[in-house]
C-alpha cells in the first residue's frame, strides 16, 4: 500500500484512515463515538422459497453453498463455538476451493490453530482475507505481510456490533448445530459434538443473506431449546463429524500448578475480598485459564467462609463454576461459553445457567448491555504498560498471535483485574509502552502480578479499599523496574516495515490500533 | 589446540534455560549463532554478552553457538563459562554477574528457620521468584537434585544465582556435595554472601570441621569477616549416634537437621506416614540440638499434593521440639508457618511475661513476676521468642503493645 493515509488517533496511535478500500473512524477516546444512521438488514426472504414440509436438507457443504449462491468476493462466516476440534470452517473452504471461487473475506468470530489450513487457501486465492481474529499460525502469516488484504480485529460485541451496523456484511453464514432438525433449529447441547450454546452465531443467523446450519446429529422437528432458530435458516446439510470432541470441550479444565501462578490467583482473590467487591449479591466474570481458574477457587473459598452469595457469574462456564452454581453460592450463571462436560451438562440440565450471546453481553451499539454491570472481571494480557494500557492480540516481538475475544468488551466492568505474571521466561510483561494498543489505560484498574499488585492511580477509591489489608500493593512503575533489574532491561521494540497488515477496532467500531508488517531477519 | 565444550538445556520444553556450544579457535576473533525465543527483544544484547564474556574468561576466538529458551543474564553467563570451562579445563578466568544491591543483607544465628525451600542448583527457573513465597530460607542444592554430569556447570548457576536473585530476605543457604567434591563447592558460593552452608551425609565432627577449615580459609582470603554458618544434616544411623559430636563441631554451628529417605533406607527399613521407624533418630536429632544450643530441623514432606498430610507431620514435628522442615514446593511455606506458629493461650502467657519482664527492667528490678509468681529467665527468654515467633506467623501485630495491652 504506497499511498496509505495515516491519522493519529485519540490515544497517540497512527492509524489508517481506510482500511479494504472502505473508509474508517479513527478511535476517539472511551465513550466519545456517536453512532448515526440505521441498523443493517438482509435481503427480505419469502416462504415462497422454503419447502412447506419444512425440510431444507441437502447432500453436502458444497451443495449448500452452490444452493446459497456463492461468488468470488463474497463474505463466508463461521463461529468457534467447536474452538480447536473444528472440522466445519475447514470444510467449508475446501469445498470453495473445489468450487473455484476466488476472493472471499472469512468473517470467523474467532480462529484455532486447527484451523492453519487456511493459509493455503490465501496462498491459492480462495480467500483474500481475515476479519476476525488471527490466531497462531494464521496470526504469523498475517504479520509477516502474507495476507492481500488487510487483518481487521474485533471483539466477540464488537463483531456483533460491524454486522448489526452494516460494517460488515456477511452473504453466507455457515453455523455448526451439535444438533439441529431439517428444518434449521440447532442447539449445542447434546450430539457427540455438544459443545453448549451456539451465540456466536446469533448476529450471522440474523443478518447473513443466506444461512446453512451443518449438523451431525440430524434429529427429527422440533430441535429443542432453538438457540439458533429455523426460521432464519436456508439450508441445513450434514457431515459425518462436525468435530473433534476431545478438543472442543475438554474432561476437566485443570488449574494451575505453577506456584507463581497460584500466588496471583490468591492474591486476586484477596483483593476482590478485602476491597469488599466480594459481598453478597456481587457479580463477578472470569476465564477458563490456568490463573483465573485457580482464581474462581480461591474466591469460592472466601466466599463460603464469609457466608457470601453472588448473585450472577459470567461464563465461560467450567466445573467450578458449575459447582458453585450447584452449591448455591451464586444464584445465576450467564454464560458465553462452555469450556468442559460440566459446564455442558449444567447448561441442559438448570435453568440458572442461562446461554447469552455477544448481542446481550457485549453490544456497544445497544440499549447497555451486560458488561459494565459486573463488579469484576478477572482478564488476561500479554503486555501492559505504565499507564495501564494493555494488549492482548501482538507478543512483545510483534507478531500477532490472538484474538481479542470479550476481552475488550469485558473491561466496562466496575473493577477491570489482570492477574499476570511480570515477565514470561526473560520477557517482561510491564513495558514502557504496549506493541499494540487493545484497550485504554483508563479502563484497567488493577495488575496482580507475582511481585504484588499495582492499582491504578485513577482509582482512589480501590487504593483506600485496600489499605490496611495487607496485600503487596505496588506502584507499577517499581515492579517493572524490579523485573527490567533481572532481565538485563527493557526489551528492544520489533524490526516492522510501514505497511498495515491489521487494525484494532475499539468496541464502538472506530480503529484503536494497527499492527504493521514485521521485518524478516 | 582445544575441544568443544558445551553446557545448558535445549529443546521444545526448555524455558528460561539455554544451550552453549563454544569451541575455542587460534584466530578470527568470536562468532555467535544465535537461536533465541526473544530474538527480538534480547538477541542483540545476547550476543553482546557472549563476546564480552568471552572476553572475560581470556577466549579471544571461538566460535558460539547459543540455542536460547529465554535465559535470564545470569544463566547465560553461567551456561558460557561452564562451556568454556568444559572446553578449557584448567580455564583460569570467571565469569561473574555484577552483585545486584538486593542480594547484599545478612542473617543471624538464631534466625527462625521453620521453612527452608529447596531449589535444585541446576534449574534457575525455580530460583528467580522463590524468594516471593516468604519461605524463612531458600537452599541452593548441588548436591542430590543435580545429576553427576552436572555438578560443575551447576556451581556457575548457583554462584550467579547468589550474585544476583532477589531471595526477599530469605537466609541464603547452599547445601554443598560430601567432600571431597563439597570442599571444592565452597569455593563456587562462600564468597557471595551465602548464609548457612549445608552439610549433607554428615557423620562425625571431622565433616564439619573440614567444611568449617575451608570455608574460613576462603572468607580470610577474601577478607571477608561475616561468618558463614554451617547446618549439618545427619541421614545415617552413625550421624545420629553422634549428633551431638556433631552440633558441638564448630560454634558456626547453628542448626542440625535430620534427612530420613537416606536414614531410613540406612537402618534397613522404609519410611513410612506414621514414622514410627525414626521417632528415635528425630528426638537424638532434637536433644542433641538442644544440648548444643542450635535449632533441631526436621526433614522434608514430599507428597505436595497432600497438605493435610503436611500440616499433620508439621504438627508432630512441633510436638517432638523441632524448630522448622524442609519443603520442596513453596505452596508448602504457608502450611509448615502455620503449623509452627504458637497457639493463642501460649501467646497471650508471653505477651504477659514479656510486659511483665519489660515492667522489670525499667524500674531497675533484677526479679521478674506475674502475679504472685516468681519467673525465671529461661523462660522469658521462651516467652520472648514466642512473642517473635507469633509476630512472624502474622498472628501476632508488630504494634501489639500499643493495640491494647495485656487483655486484648
Amino acid at each position: 500500500m504506497p499511498d496509505e493515509k495515516l491519522t493519529r488517533n485519540a490515544a497517540g496511535r497512527m492509524v489508517p484512515t481506510e482500511v479494504n478500500g472502505k473508509e474508517v473512524i479513527p478511535y476517539k477516546g472511551v465513550a466519545t463515538h456517536r453512532p448515526t444512521g440505521v441498523r443493517a438488514a438482509p435481503s427480505v426472504a419469502t416462504c415462497i422459497d422454503s419447502p412447506d414440509s419444512g425440510d431444507k436438507t441437502g447432500p453436502d457443504i458444497k451443495a449448500a453453498l452452490k444452493a446459497a449462491g456463492i461468488r468470488d468476493g463474497m463474505t463466508v462466516s463461521t463461529h468457534h463455538h467447536l474452538r480447536n476440534g473444528d472440522f466445519v470452517a475447514n470444510a467449508v473452504f475446501a469445498a470453495a476451493a473445489e468450487l473455484g471461487v476466488k476472493d472471499l473475506m472469512w468473517f470467523p468470530s474467532a480462529s484455532f490453530p486447527c484451523q492453519a489450513g487456511m493459509i493455503e487457501h490465501m496462498e491459492n486465492g480462495v480467500i483474500h482475507h481475515i476479519e476476525g481474529s488471527m490466531n497462531g499460525p494464521l496470526g504469523e502469516h498475517c504479520s509477516y505481510g502474507k495476507m492481500k488484504g488487510v487483518g481487521v480485529l474485533r471483539s466477540h460485541g464488537g463483531r456483533y456490533r460491524a454486522v448489526q451496523d452494516g460494517d460488515v456484511h456477511i452473504d453466507i453464514a455457515v453455523i455448526a448445530g451439535p444438533t439441529a432438525d431439517p428444518f434449521g433449529n440447532a442447539h449445542g447441547l447434546t450430539g457427540p459434538t455438544a459443545c453448549g450454546l451456539l451465540g456466536f452465531a446469533l448476529a450471522d443467523s440474523q443478518y447473513a443473506d443466506k444461512v446453512i446450519v451443518v449438523t451431525d446429529n440430524l434429529i427429527d422437528f422440533p430441535c429443542i431449546p432453538w438457540q439458533i432458530q429455523g426460521n432464519y435458516v436456508d439450508f441445513v446439510t450434514t457431515m459425518e463429524s462436525i468435530g473433534d470432541s476431545s478438543k472442543i470441550v475438554s474432561g476437566t479444565t485443570q488449574i494451575t500448578k505453577s506456584p507463581d501462578r497460584l500466588r496471583i490467583a490468591e492474591m486476586t482473590a484477596r483483593f476482590v475480598r478485602d476491597t469488599g467487591i466480594m459481598r453478597d449479591g456481587f457479580s463477578f466474570q472470569c476465564g477458563a485459564g490456568g490463573t483465573a481458574l485457580s482464581f474462581a477457587i480461591f474466591l469460592m473459598e472466601m466466599m463460603r467462609e464469609a457466608n457470601v452469595k453472588a448473585r450472577f457469574v459470567r461464563g465461560g462456564s467450567t466445573q467450578y463454576l458449575t459447582a458453585m452454581l450447584e452449591e448455591g453460592l451464586t444464584d445465576y450463571i450467564l454464560d458465553g461459553q462452555t469450556f468442559d462436560l460440566e459446564g455442558v451438562r449444567s447448561m441442559r440440565e438448570n435453568p440458572n445457567h442461562v446461554n447469552t450471546s455477544p448481542f446481550t453481553s457485549y453490544n456497544y451499539h445497544g440499549k447497555g448491555n451486560f458488561a459494565p454491570m459486573l463488579d469484576c472481571v478477572v482478564l488476561g494480557a500479554t503486555e501492559v504498560d505504565v499507564n495501564f494500557n494493555a494488549n492482548v492480540v501482538t507478543h512483545s516481538d510483534g507478531k500477532l498471535l490472538h484474538g481479542i475475544g470479550g476481552w475488550q468488551n469485558c473491561l466496562a466492568s466496575k473493577c477491570t483485574i489482570l492477574p499476570i505474571p511480570s515477565f514470561r521466561n526473560r520477557i517482561p510483561v510491564l513495558v514502557d509502552e504496549v506493541t499494540t494498543l487493545c484497550g485504554p489505560g483508563e479502563l484497567i484498574d488493577v495488575v496482580v502480578t507475582e511481585r504484588g499488585l499495582a492499582i491504578n492511580p485513577r482509582r482512589e477509591d480501590l487504593l483506600s479499599a485496600v489499605a490496611g489489608s495487607g496485600l503487596p500493593v505496588r506502584p507499577i512503575e517499581e515492579i517493572k523496574a524490579e523485573v527490567e533489574a533481572f532481565c538485563g532491561g527493557p526489551p528492544a521494540k520489533p524490526d516492522c516495515e510501514d505497511r498495515v497488515v491489521a487494525v484494532i477496532e475499539w468496541v464502538d467500531g472506530t480503529v484503536i490500533d494497527a499492527v504493521r508488517q514485521l521485518k524478516v531477519k | 589446540m582445544s575441544r568443544v565444550g558445551q553446557a545448558g538445556r535445549k529443546g521444545d520444553r526448555v524455558r528460561s534455560d539455554c544451550w552453549i556450544s563454544v569451541e575455542p579457535r587460534d584466530s578470527g576473533g568470536v562468532s555467535v549463532t544465535l537461536s533465541s525465543i526473544v530474538d527480538a527483544m534480547y538477541g542483540d544484547a545476547i550476543e553482546k554478552d557472549v563476546v564480552d564474556g568471552l572476553a572475560t574468561l581470556g577466549v579471544p576466538h571461538a566460535a558460539v553457538e547459543v540455542v536460547d529458551s529465554g535465559a535470564l543474564p545470569f544463566v547465560i553467563a553461567a551456561r558460557l563459562e561452564a562451556a568454556v570451562r568444559r572446553a578449557i579445563p584448567d580455564l583460569s578466568g570467571e565469569l561473574l554477574p555484577d552483585a545486584l544491591e538486593w542480594t547484599k543483607y545478612g542473617t543471624t544465628r538464631d534466625k527462625f528457620r521453620r521453612s527452608r525451600l529447596y531449589l535444585p542448583g541446576d534449574q534457575a527457573k525455580l530460583m528467580i521468584n522463590a524468594g516471593l513465597h516468604g519461605p524463612d530460607a531458600v537452599i541452593l542444592d548441588l548436591e542430590d537434585s543435580v545429576a553427576q554430569s552436572e555438578k560443575d556447570a551447576a556451581r556457575c548457576v548457583v554462584r550467579n544465582a547468589l550474585l544476583t536473585v532477589d531471595f526477599h530476605g530469605a537466609e541464603r543457604m547452599v547445601r554443598i556435595n560430601q567432600a571431597p567434591v563439597g570442599l571444592d563447592d565452597l569455593e563456587f558460593v562462600v564468597p557471595y554472601n551465602v548464609h548457612v552452608i549445608l552439610i549433607p551425609k554428615c557423620e562425625g565432627a571431622e565433616h564439619v570441621t573440614a567444611v568449617d577449615e575451608r570455608t574460613k580459609a576462603i572468607l580470610e582470603d577474601r577478607g571477608i569477616d561475616t561468618p558463614v554458618y554451617l547446618m549439618p544434616i545427619v541421614e545415617s544411623a552413625l550421624g545420629c549416634l553422634r549428633a551431638y559430636e556433631i552440633a558441638t563441631a564448630s560454634p558456626n554451628v547453628v542448626a542440625l537437621a535430620i534427612g530420613l529417605e537416606d536414614y531410613t533406607a540406612d537402618i534397613g527399613t522404609q519410611r513410612t506416614n506414621e514414622g514410627r521407624e525414626s521417632f528415635w533418630a528425630r528426638s537424638q536429632v532434637v536433644n542433641a540440638a538442644r544440648a548444643a544450643g542450635v535449632q533441631p530441623i526436621d526433614t522434608v514432606f514430599s507428597d505436595v499434593a497432600d497438605s493435610e498430610g503436611l500440616m499433620a507431620s508439621v504438627l508432630e514435628a512441633k510436638s517432638l521440639g523441632f524448630d522448622g522442615k524442609g519443603c520442596i514446593h513453596p505452596r508448602q511455606i504457608e502450611v509448615i508457618h502455620r503449623g509452627f506458629a504458637p497457639a493463642d493461650a501460649e501467646v497471650e502467657r508471653a505477651k504477659r511475661i514479656v510486659l511483665a519482664f519489660e515492667k522489670a527492667e525499667a524500674e531497675g528490678l533484677g526479679v521478674v513476676s506475674l502475679g504472685s509468681k516468681m519467673i525465671d529467665p529461661p523462660v522469658v527468654k521462651r516467652a520472648l521468642r514466642t512473642v517473635e515467633l507469633a509476630t512472624a506467623s502474622g498472628i501476632l501485630a508488630e504494634d501489639w503493645r500499643e493495640a491494647g495491652g495485656e487483655d486484648a
